[in-house]
């Protein structure tokens, strides 16, 4: 299988300081990939620099061949930002328009998008008078509009009720069966267990990258959470032997 | 640039304009509203021989002066919103060009200009008997052109103001010294030789002396021509140049 997206060596200072030290990592196409990771570990800050808009301080970011940022990628990308970026000034449907003219796409496709977010009742309302979720699947309409070959969606499913989570990751799954690759961020661990597989990192390190099947086997414990814990733990116990040493 | 793309963004924001009502009706009505005042101000006051009266001077440069100062706020304050909001940072993952999205500013808030400067100029010619020899069409024609600078300018400046604290600081910074300097107040011909070199590399000024043309000459004057010409390059000259301070990667 190639691989979608493959780091290496990646060191990414924000503010001056170090976010991002030194991560190697491959994502297969097709795959959902989760990368988790407590808030603050650098998470959103590995995806801006996949999506081409963070300044990288060191080592190489390919992405479906490309240098990331490349022009060429700029068609075959979805990117989701944390905080919903959608114009609170237009509609839901405006705003799906819009996104999809930059990607050379139509006006059905855009209605297709905002029906795939269930947003098809809301879709002439302001974005400007939804609620913190619906304004949140807006932002994620406009990333899938595109039809893009990978898709970067940071926290995509923070603040949606469980039913819509569930619908949400069963299409991310859709699509990836498809030939998308996905790589969702989220900070909720019981998400985890919804991924083909599991990026870890932890203060800018990456500690797991796995399938979760082999991260509870390699930690004896079912429950992910528990098993990320016990990781860190290790990781920790590590480093300080390697310093007392 | 891409004309597709070009077309959309320029859609998008006066798509956003439109869904602003209170905002259209601002740029609409704070115009004619001052011209009023401006009007009230000198309507007694007497005409000096051989000129123009004061309120024919006056009310012809702040037709082009409105549109600068307003458009400058207007897109100073849009562009930070795209950079706060996160839409700048997603448009930046996309096919959009920077000058797509810079020009996409430029024309939509451009054509708002012609349509707040029409008003402004109905206001001023029927209502107030502007006079001015040449055509009130050509009057329109430089406040628009006036209005893309100032589009083209503070596009420029929200390159360097992070917050919206920041962008408003901007327009006075831009937009006094030009209004000071462009001859309205003394004639640029008397000001100090250190004052007027400044007011000579000042956009501002040149916008000034195609509408003074304009109100003395019946027909449109080489001098008009080129002042309007010189407006026009330096607002594509700061479009470039934003461009080029709007970087696709952040730290």
């Amino acid at each position: 299988m190639q691989d979608a997206i493959a780091l290496r060596d990646l060191v990414v200072d924000r503010g001056g300081r170090r976010v991002l030290t030194g991560i190697n990592a491959t994502v297969p196409c097709g795959t959902v990939t989760g990368l988790l990771g407590p808030s603050g570990s650098g998470k959103t800050t590995l995806l801006r620099a996949l999506v081409g808009v963070q300044v990288v301080t060191a080592g190489t970011v390919t992405v479906l061949g490309y240098p990331a940022g490349a022009p060429q990628l700029r068609r075959r990308i979805g990117y989701l930002t944390q905080a919903p970026s959608v114009y609170a000034d237009l509609t839901v449907r405006e705003n799906a328009r819009y996104f999809a003219a930059l990607q050379g796409r139509g006006s059905a496709q855009a209605d297709q998008a905002v029906t795939d977010v269930g947003l098809r009742a809301a879709a002439g309302q302001l974005v400007a008078t939804l609620s913190g979720g619906q304004r949140s699947r807006a932002s994620l309409a406009c990333a899938l509009v595109g039809d893009p070959e990978l898709l970067v969606l940071d926290e995509p499913t923070v603040g949606q009720d469980p039913v819509l989570r569930a619908e949400l990751w069963a299409r991310f799954h859709a699509m990836a069966a498809a030939g998308t690759t996905l790589l969702i961020s989220s900070h909720v661990m019981d998400e985890a267990a919804r991924c083909d597989r599991l990026l870890l990192i932890r203060e800018g390190r990456l500690i797991a990258n796995d399938t979760p099947a082999a991260v509870r086997a390699a930690t004896g414990v079912d429950d992910l959470e528990e098993a990320f814990l016990r990781m860190i733990q290790a990781g920790e116990a590590g480093t300080a032997g390697q310093e007392a040493s | 640039m891409n004309p597709r793309i070009l077309a959309a963004t320029t859609g998008r924001i006066l798509r956003q304009l439109r869904h602003d009502r209170r905002t259209v009706a601002l740029l609409v009505v704070v115009p004619a509203a001052l011209l009023t005042v401006v009007y009230y101000m000198y309507v007694d006051q007497p005409t000096p021989p051989g000129q123009p009266a004061p309120f024919d001077r006056i009310a012809l440069v702040l037709l082009g002066f409105f549109p600068f100062i307003i458009m400058f706020l207007v897109t100073s304050i849009a562009m930070l919103r795209e950079r706060t909001s996160g839409t700048l940072e997603r448009l930046l993952t996309t096919p959009l060009g920077k000058l797509d999205l810079l020009f996409g500013y430029g024309i939509a808030f451009g054509l708002a200009a012609v349509v707040q400067a029409a008003v402004a100029a109905a206001v001023a010619y029927w209502l107030f008997d502007l006079d001015t020899a040449g055509s009130s069409g050509l009057v329109i024609l430089i406040a628009a052109v006036n209005a893309v600078l100032a589009v083209a300018l503070g596009l420029l400046c929200s390159a360097f103001a992070r917050t919206e604290f920041q962008a408003v600081q901007f327009m006075p910074v831009v937009v006094a010294p030009q209004l000071l300097l462009c001859g309205l107040f003394v004639p640029r011909n008397e000001m100090a030789g250190w004052l007027q070199a400044v007011s000579d590399v000042l956009p501002l000024s040149y916008s000034v002396e195609a509408l003074q043309e304009v109100g003395s000459s019946a027909e449109p004057t080489a001098t008009m021509w080129r002042d309007l010409a010189i407006v026009a390059g330096a607002a594509v000259l700061a479009l470039v140049l934003a461009a080029a301070t709007l970087r696709r990667r952040s730290g």
